[in-house]
């Protein structure tokens, strides 16, 4: 017999435990408040348990010790709440396809992984498809285009969702660059590993990017954003490079990835976050 | 071609490679053609990723009871009159085909293309042992002639333009007419075809791989777009088929349902043009075929893959559609893998036959895109295989010192988010203070390898868990204040 839900726990918003990336906490904690924002605006309670990062770096550097005691890290924090939400496929896409795997042959662990793994989104993706989320209330002037980064798109299907809430952003027009669901050439460790091969990937990219006319660049994920945005500017490119949830959110009046802070934009920034 | 390995030099090979302009035109036209006819070809077929479900099945139900179909298949070629011979490594394959040969005072021998043979350096070997070995597929012949390596599993010399195979033929068929006008690709096909027809016809011997063999009927089977194959293997006094012991499939009805995911994937044809079924020498009723049929078949480590992890790498069906689709590939081509199989299918096979010492770049340099997986027809999970060899390099201490240093260090902070929070708020502090004026750094020490290509953006400062609890905090005494207030 199924019990049901009480009422109480139906009406009452779900709490997300917001996953907030290492690379979001260092580099650019706005696309935090942006994706807290979002899920707020999407009837979520939101909070930020204490966390360091999801493992991902050892797991692929072939470190599964290090890879499951993170794991089990950050399963202990978050598995008390409804969803867990991060603002990368990347990440939400290790923990989701690839932590079964670090507790296979651990019975005792694997029920608990599974049922953690079944809460864990990124961020748009979960705006839409569990959230329902059909339009956001914000506004960019100016021409974007969007790339897909390679794991939320292969390991997550995140394509429609991004595209479908950009839609809806006041002013915005969307731009497909061609290839746009072809890799970056960040990877990770691989970018520093294999530094002339991933520039040569990265090159073609902002190639792409600059010929599809838009002004501003947008994905869901820092690490691709990065690679992406750093190439761009020592082209000498114009081209605006944010995470998708600054626009969605409405905040995208703060700088660009790389670029310098205004006083006004500084100013802006403090009013946001209080 | 030789064998020689140069995988641990797989950094300064792909730097050669992306200096190497006819090389970077030559594979600026890899992903555009073959990404767009295969996705056309598999989106005329409603059924394709059923198909690739039902391939995967057949490969692994082949692999589950190998010994079984091997000894049916062995059964069937005797009956049909043929020989099957089992080598354990290229050594054995190499003598079992010599011989073979000698017992037939072969002079020359025509090939059909075989990534076996690349493998196991047949030529270099039958050339040593006075026995002229002669490539009849193009690509195998233009790389023949130039002393190279395949680039490429299905288009072996994928990486040359119209003008290098002009040169080529030039320098090597110097019977020709130096006049001679070889502007037009339908010139150099015709050159080349003039040039084979002889070799053909004057063949002792004739050696091709095979894609399928069939258990239930010892056929061996090679699909090839230009005809080559069957002049090969027909002509000659004997026929040899050199195959890996994976290459085993139990029905004709199994290898129909493969063959339909096969082109499709390879090249976005719905079939090769020839598709050649072999089994046994000539019947007396046959007007014509070879004298003598042998199968080689090849472990080579192989076996020793059946049991763990990599088994489902022998599902392998030698499309090519990976390394079509790789980001790496397309960067860096073939040769830069520095053996026989390139791309994402070499990443994952070479450590398991020539050892990951020597072959540990290969898993490494990929990005983890996952379009490989995304496309295989037999659905190998390729990133995960290529994730396996990376453990067994950390499991055996054979990461580079630096980059297990740098990890083991970010594995300490990272376990321990007590020191990790203030560490990173310390640093990203630093940072973007150093950042602020440019917000964007043009160097930074440690972080050469990004920065000698790339800007790297300065963090915005302070790290975002710190600042939520601020506001959290800040938000609480709001409440406590107001309510106090009241």
């Amino acid at each position: 017999m199924t019990v049901p839900p009480s009422l109480d726990a139906a009406l009452s918003p779900p709490r997300v435990g917001l996953f907030c990336t290492c690379l979001v906490d260092t580099i650019r904690p706005s696309v935090g408040f942006a994706a807290a924002k979002l899920l707020e605006e999407a009837g979520c309670e939101v909070e930020v348990p204490l966390q360091t990062c999801c493992g991902q770096p050892a797991f692929n550097s072939g470190d599964r010790a290090t890879s499951r005691a993170l794991a089990e890290q950050v399963i202990s924090a978050f598995e008390n709440f409804d969803y867990v939400v991060a603002p990368s496929g990347s990440c939400a896409g290790m923990i989701k396809a690839h932590y079964p795997e670090l507790f296979t042959g651990e019975p005792d662990w694997t029920g608990r992984v599974d049922r953690f793994c079944a809460k864990v989104f990124e961020l748009v993706s979960f705006l839409v498809d569990v959230r329902g989320v059909t339009h956001v209330d914000a506004a960019y002037p100016g021409t974007a285009t969007y790339h897909d980064s390679c794991s939320g798109l292969r390991e997550l299907g995140v394509k429609g969702q991004p595209r479908r809430l950009l839609a809806s952003v006041d002013g915005l027009a969307l731009v497909e660059m061609q290839d746009a669901d072809t890799c970056c050439g960040f990877g990770g460790t691989f970018c520093v590993k294999y530094p002339d091969v991933s520039n040569a990937i990265v090159e073609k990219k902002a190639a792409n990017i600059v010929a599809s006319g838009a002004d501003t660049l947008l994905a869901g994920d820092l690490g691709c954003l990065m690679n992406m945005a750093g190439k761009l500017q020592r082209e000498g490119r114009a081209v605006a490079v944010r995470h998708v949830a600054e626009v969605l959110a409405g905040m995208g009046a703060e700088p660009a990835l790389g670029m310098p802070a205004t006083v006004e934009a500084r100013a802006e920034t403090a009013r946001a976050k209080r | 071609m030789s064998v020689e390995i140069t995988s641990p030099h797989f950094k300064a090979n792909a730097r050669e490679a992306l200096a190497d302009a006819p090389l970077q035109q030559a594979l600026a036209k890899v992903g555009p053609g073959f990404i767009g006819k295969r996705a056309a070809a598999a989106g005329k077929l409603p059924e394709f990723e059923a198909l690739r479900d039902s391939a995967r099945d057949i490969k692994d139900h082949t692999l589950a009871h190998l010994d079984l179909y091997l000894e049916r298949y062995e059964a069937k070629v005797k009956e049909a009159g043929g020989h099957v011979h089992f080598a354990v490594d290229a050594a054995e394959a190499r003598d079992i085909i010599t011989r073979i040969c000698r017992s037939l005072d072969a002079k020359t021998v025509t090939k059909g293309k075989s990534m076996i043979s690349e493998e196991i350096g047949l030529n270099d070997h039958l050339e040593a042992a006075g026995i002229e070995p002669v490539e009849t597929d193009l690509g195998e012949y233009l790389i023949q002639i130039r002393g190279e390596a395949p680039s490429h599993i299905i288009a072996p010399a994928i990486h040359l333009n119209k003008e290098q195979v002009e040169a080529d033929f030039r320098r090597v068929h110097t019977h020709l007419s130096p006049g001679r006008n070889l502007s037009e690709p339908t010139a150099l096909l015709a050159e080349a075809r003039g040039e084979l027809r002889q070799r053909f016809l004057a063949a002792d011997v004739g050696i091709t791989g095979a894609n399928f063999l069939v258990a239930e009927t010892g056929t061996s089977i090679i699909v090839t777009n230009e005809g080559n194959g069957d002049l090969t293997q027909t002509l000659p006094k004997a026929h040899i088929v050199l195959a890996s012991l994976e290459k085993l499939v139990p029905t004709l009805e199994d290898v129909s349902q493969l063959l339909r995911v096969l082109a499709r994937s390879a090249t976005g044809q719905e079939m090769s043009v020839y598709t050649t079924f072999s089994t046994g020498p000539r019947r007396p009723d046959d007007v014509d075929g070879p004298g003598e049929y042998h199968v080689v078949i090849l472990d080579n480590g192989r076996s020793g893959m059946l049991g763990g992890q990599l088994r489902e790498m022998l599902r392998c069906i030698r499309c090519g559609a990976c390394m079509n689709h790789c980001p790496v590939y397309h960067a860096v081509g073939g040769h830069a893998y520095g053996w026989v199989y390139p791309g994402p299918m070499g990443a994952v096979l070479t450590p398991s036959l020539i050892g990951i010492e020597k072959a540990a770049n290969l898993p490494n340099a990929s990005t983890f895109c996952g379009r490989c997986e995304e496309v295989c027809p037999v659905r190998i999970p390729l990133p995960k295989l290529m994730r396996h060899w990376r453990e067994k390099e950390f499991e055996r201490h054979l990461t580079p010192a630096p980059q297990r240093f740098g990890l083991a260090v970010w594995g300490f902070f990272a376990r321990r988010g007590w020191l990790y929070r203030p560490a990173t708020r310390l640093a990203m502090g630093m940072l973007a203070l150093a950042g602020r004026r440019k917000g964007r750094f043009a160097s930074l020490p440690l972080a050469g390898g990004w920065t000698r290509h790339r800007d790297f953006p300065a963090p915005e400062g302070g790290t975002f868990q710190a600042q939520w609890r601020a506001r959290k905090a800040a938000e609480a005494d709001a409440r406590a204040a107001k309510g106090a207030a009241r």
